[in-house]
């Protein structure tokens, strides 16, 4: 990297400081000489000092914790679910004849609508939280993996067919490798709408959390610990994307898109 | 008729589906305190919608909607086309909207109720918190692909910026500017139901968790599915306007 490339990323990271800075400043501003009533906006520092004092008693690590643990299952099983069944409707057609209209109808609708429904079946724990996720973030998956393994170059499938590749082999080492970099932008755009969705179900459904930490300072008029939550809630998301983002350069490497760049997210 | 055939094979699954459901219910395998048979719901939603129930929340949803989108796709275009053509726009948004992207924005939810009060600005506030991104970065992508030949050879040609912005640009931008939208419909059908479920007093959502509580559960399993009802068709009108819009680029 030379000395001229390193000057514009510098100027690149200041200029990109300014605007998170100005709200900061505004934020700071605006509450300081109270400008905002602080039940609305509490101050900067009082939330620095409220996420300090909920890390050390355990709190916020303990609702993070479980938040963590419900998404992480949900997205787990729709994950695999999701990839199964798409790879399945691509290769077979009696598949693809009874999910084609399921996930059409499936995949625009909101799901988090059910939730009601699923504590009626489920209860108030943890299993409506997961089942809703599950629900939320499949479709994605599935439509996302069933286009990829479709889109799969058949030279490929011939060629592997012919060299008498078994079908078991051809699915894990043909059509799932070729479809992979699909495959993974699927399961990267799930993965937001699954913590969505696993959040709404805390706040409804209480059981812990940070969803059900959030929406509980907000009924005890405690503004400073929901903005503590909403901050832990925003890194918790931004670590979980920066995972799969690195996971997909980890598991692409050996693809030509990783030689290109361009589209952001 | 070919046509009407073609898509009753398609749909057969569902109708199969359904069809089972009922039987399930009638023949007494599943609850029917649990899930209430299809022909159950169907009355209870004839119900709802003939004492006047139904149309006065949903219209209260769909305007919500609408208004949040709405603002969601104008804001969202601006930025994102300024994000494009513009390198100290990009410099100075980029890393906000990357940072804020994966946050889930139902977490904004419960704040923005506190801001709000629980009346339509409320519910449309959380639909542009969480539609806005999808859009920006559907407009900032696409503007970016633009092919720099289309751009030069409008400027030959003696067009002004803002003729190349809007005859060059938006134009080879629309469709990834269309694909943020669908997935900000989408999106923004999630937050607001999400929303009206935990703060609202009007709106489809507020009425599946009233009912849900009284314990009204088939006219609550009849407002599940008009809001899914509603989100499939929402989509299918975006997709529909999506290829009439791109008709030029399939031909």
């Amino acid at each position: 990297m030379g000395r001229r490339d390193r000057r514009t990323r510098l100027a690149d990271a200041a200029l990109g400081a300014v605007l998170p800075l100005l709200l900061l400043a505004a934020w700071e501003i605006a509450t300081r000489f109270a400008l905002v009533s602080s039940f609305l906006l509490p101050r900067p520092g009082a939330v620095v000092v409220r996420l300090a004092e909920e890390i050390a008693a355990g709190t916020l690590p303990a609702a993070a914790g479980a938040t963590l643990l419900r998404l992480t299952v949900s997205y787990g099983i729709a994950a695999v679910v999701g990839v199964g069944l798409g790879i399945a409707m691509a290769r077979l057609r009696t598949v693809r004849w009874v999910l084609d209209p399921v996930v059409s109808i499936a995949l625009p609708s909101p799901k988090i609508s059910l939730l009601p429904v699923l504590v009626l079946w489920f209860g108030v724990f943890d299993t409506p939280k997961i089942v809703i996720g599950v629900l939320s973030c499949v479709f994605p998956i599935v439509a996302g993996t069933a286009a990829g393994a479709a889109g799969v170059d058949r030279h490929l499938i011939w060629s592997a067919e012919n060299l008498g590749t078994r079908p078991g082999a051809l699915l894990w080492r043909v059509v799932l490798p070729a479809a992979l970099p699909q495959i993974v932008t699927a399961l990267q755009v799930a993965l937001p709408i699954a913590f969505i969705a696993v959040v709404v179900a805390e706040m409804l459904t209480g059981g812990g959390g940070l969803g059900g930490g959030l929406i509980e300072a907000t009924r005890l008029a405690d503004p400073a610990g929901a903005f503590a939550h909403l901050v832990a809630i925003g890194v918790l998301g931004f670590l979980a994307m920066a995972a799969l983002r690195r996971l997909r350069r980890f598991i692409l490497v050996w693809h030509e898109e990783e030689q290109r760049q361009g589209v952001i997210i | 008729m070919r046509r009407l055939l073609h898509w009753l094979l398609r749909s057969l699954p569902v109708l199969l589906m359904v069809i089972a459901w009922e039987a399930a219910v009638r023949l007494g395998l599943v609850g029917a305190a649990l899930l209430p048979a299809p022909t159950t719901i169907a009355a209870a939603w004839w119900r709802l919608a003939a004492d006047g129930d139904l149309l006065p929340h949903a219209a209260a949803s769909l305007w919500r909607a609408t208004a949040g989108l709405a603002i969601s796709v104008a804001a969202g275009v601006a930025l994102g086309l300024a994000m494009a053509l513009s390198r100290t726009a990009e410099r100075l948004v980029q890393p906000l909207v990357t940072f804020l992207y994966p946050l889930p924005k139902s977490a904004l939810i419960p704040i923005v109720l506190v801001w709000f009060g629980f009346g339509h600005g409320a519910q449309i506030a959380v639909i542009v918190l969480g539609c806005l991104l999808p859009v920006v970065l559907g407009a900032y992508n696409g503007a970016r692909g633009v092919e720099p030949a289309l751009v030069w050879s409008a400027r030959s040609l003696g067009a002004r910026r803002a003729e190349i912005v809007r005859d060059v640009v938006v134009r080879a931008a629309l469709p990834d500017i269309l694909a943020g939208i669908r997935v900000a419909l989408a999106l923004g059908f999630v937050l607001l139901v999400s929303a009206e479920m935990v703060g609202a007093r009007r709106g489809l959502g507020f009425l599946i968790a009233f009912l849900g509580e009284t314990g009204a559960y088939p006219a609550m399993f009849a407002v599940v599915v008009t809001v899914m009802a509603l989100g499939f068709t929402a989509d299918r009108v975006l997709l529909a306007a999506t290829r009439r819009l791109l008709r030029w680029r399939e031909a």
